[in-house]
């Protein structure tokens, strides 16, 4: 297979006596969606954390298109092209879709007006519209505040913004978990569409039939290492749970 | 997939309204017009009650230039209270600022125009500090703003009291109080026009720039802010400046209305300017407000004191009924807010 997209080797993170991490691979490749799946207090959201800039490794290395990258701030993640959607999505409530897409990237009208700091509400709608086309996104008001959407429609919105701005990879922290059938469905279908633009998707999750549906390619952590490592179409349900419970920590490839 | 269109049959579905403001802002302009019809409403009854007396020009300017003052005062707490702050020190800032300015423009003498300015820069700095200190206070060490600005309340005013000993200054320049304090342009006292170009310049910044929309956003999620790489406790040290700055406008403008300092005489500013805030539609939880309704916020505790006084009621009623509508006002936004989070 080609150079990994986003690479991760030998990460270790400990908080006080508790050691999240102990020598943590992950790896991404380009255009596929790939679960990480692991018990609870396997090291999942610290990783996450860790390869989003949220939070730093106290050793290990991450690499980007094969090369080493410091992600030591989420500002220095998204500059990567790496997105995050937060599991409370992390949405302006007040703030209409177009504004929350924008927040802290706003467009600026031309001319002093923009060097004034006047935004350019129009354009910014604009690109939200043709953004939620893209992806398949009908929302019901576009111009009403998020609080005024469904929880399937928040998540769109959420999910929309890491697709906008992402150029590389966006992680997903349990997309689906408070969503109804019929939402999930829909969400899943955005992350798929967003997967077939070329971006990356990782997919961090507790349902594993819905992994086996949506994943290309599936890797377990469990005690804060890598343990084993599918391809969604091969696996089943019980290789994931018997990897999650049961399995040690694959040798480090070289 | 069916999409459930929730609008109203009535609302004309091919008006040329862009696409992204249609029927959010549509419910906060009927809100902000539900406001503006209970003012009109206790105008005309002020009216029928007293129809020599109150609506007369001459009151109407005394309307007006009451709610001046206050005015602006609301149009800071309009972005404090959108960030789900508050700020009750701004009735000791502004007697702080006034004294300095008053101090200043003594110490320099004269009743030059060059005078004049360095007392209102002296005023709006002597704000400005006092606003910092919230901020950086509320910003960075976390001490809730209520407690914040409740010290800072006492502070200011302590300082003020202790600069003067506790006696009103007096000796402002006299050519402040016939211009500033009582002189008009084309009829309109030059206070409203002041309180008023605040207004619309903290509306147009509110509604159309990058700063009003990190003030909705910090007041609706604050860690969403954060996220996205804003600094988020610097936009809020700015926010709680700018409202100190305004309250040290508020005092150069009492201190040219009044040609006193007032010492006592605003201790319940702030409850009124939050009063107006609140009853003009923003929520004391932050995220929702607009400058027009504090606009006509403020207007109703001051039409409700002028009534009351040229009815001959005792004047002390209007604490009762702007504490009454207050009340009522937040229980209405909560009401709104519960509904919300069920949709």
């Amino acid at each position: 297979m080609s150079e990994p997209l986003l690479e991760a080797r030998g990460i270790e993170r400990s908080f006080g006596q508790v050691h999240a991490l102990r020598g943590a691979d992950f790896t991404v490749h380009k255009g596929e969606i790939v679960a990480l799946i692991g018990d609870n207090g396997a090291g999942k959201s610290t990783l996450v954390k860790i390869l989003s800039g949220a939070d730093r490794p106290d050793a290990g290395q991450i690499l980007v298109d094969g090369r080493p990258v410091q992600v030591d701030s989420p500002h220095a993640a998204r500059d990567l092209g790496i997105e995050t959607v937060y599991q409370d999505l992390a949405l302006a409530a007040d703030l209409d879709p177009a504004a929350n897409l924008f927040l802290g990237r706003e467009i600026f009208r031309p001319g002093l007006l923009g060097r004034l700091g006047f935004l350019d509400k129009r354009a910014m709608g604009r690109d939200t519209a043709k953004e939620m086309e893209r992806l398949g996104v009908r929302l019901k008001d576009a111009a009403a505040p998020v609080a005024a959407l469904s929880g399937g429609q928040r998540q769109s919105v959420a999910v929309a913004r890491a697709a906008m701005w992402a150029q590389r990879v966006i992680f997903m922290d349990e997309p689906t978990a408070a969503l109804g059938v019929v939402q999930t469905e829909q969400v899943l279908e955005l992350i798929r569409r967003v997967r077939d633009e070329g971006i990356a998707v990782v997919l961090i999750s507790h349902n594993m039939p819905q992994v086996l549906e949506v994943a290309d390619r599936v890797e377990v952590l469990r005690l804060g290492a890598r343990v084993a490592r599918f391809t969604a179409a091969d696996a089943t349900v019980e290789d994931l749970v018997a990897a999650m419970t049961s399995g040690t920590a694959e040798e480090r490839a070289a | 997939m069916t999409t459930v269109d929730s609008r109203p049959a009535d609302q004309e579905p091919g008006a040329p309204v862009p696409a992204w403001r249609s029927v959010g802002d549509r419910l906060r302009r009927s809100e902000t017009g539900r406001i503006f019809g209970a003012l009109v409403i206790l105008c005309v009854v002020f009216s029928i009650l007293s129809p020599h007396a109150f609506p007369t020009s001459a009151n109407l300017v005394n309307i007006a230039s009451d709610a001046a003052v206050l005015l602006v005062l609301a149009v800071g707490a309009t972005y404090v209270i959108l960030t789900a702050g508050i700020d009750l020190s701004v009735s000791g800032v502004l007697v702080f600022a006034g004294v300095i300015s008053a101090k200043v423009m003594a110490a320099l003498g004269g009743q030059s125009v060059g005078v004049l300015l360095l007392g209102l820069l002296a005023g709006l700095v002597a704000g400005l500090v006092w606003g910092v200190i919230n901020g950086v206070l509320v910003a960075k060490a976390r001490i809730p703003a209520l407690i914040v600005t409740l010290g800072t309340l006492g502070a200011s005013q302590g300082v003020a009291l202790l600069i003067t000993n506790g006696v009103d200054v007096r000796d402002v320049p006299f050519n402040l109080v016939l211009s500033v304090g009582s002189g008009k342009v084309a009829g309109v006292p030059w206070l409203v026009v002041i309180a008023l170009a605040v207004a619309v310049a903290g509306g147009i910044i509110l509604a159309q720039t990058r700063f009003g929309r990190y003030t909705y956003a910090a007041g609706s999620n604050a860690e969403a802010l954060r996220r996205t790489g804003v600094a988020s406790s610097r936009h809020l040290i700015k926010v709680y400046a700018v409202a100190g700055l305004l309250a040290g406008l508020a005092g150069y403008l009492s201190l040219a209305r009044f040609a006193t300092t007032t010492l006592g005489g605003h201790s319940t500013d702030n409850l009124s300017t939050i009063a107006a805030v609140v009853i003009g539609g923003t929520s004391l939880f932050g995220g929702r407000g607009t400058m027009i309704g504090t606009v006509i916020g403020v207007f109703i505790p001051t039409v409700l004191q002028n009534g009351f006084v040229v009815l001959g009621v005792q004047a002390f009623w209007q604490q009762v009924a702007v504490g009454v509508v207050l009340i009522a006002a937040v229980y209405l936004d909560q009401m709104r807010r519960a509904a919300r989070e069920r949709p």
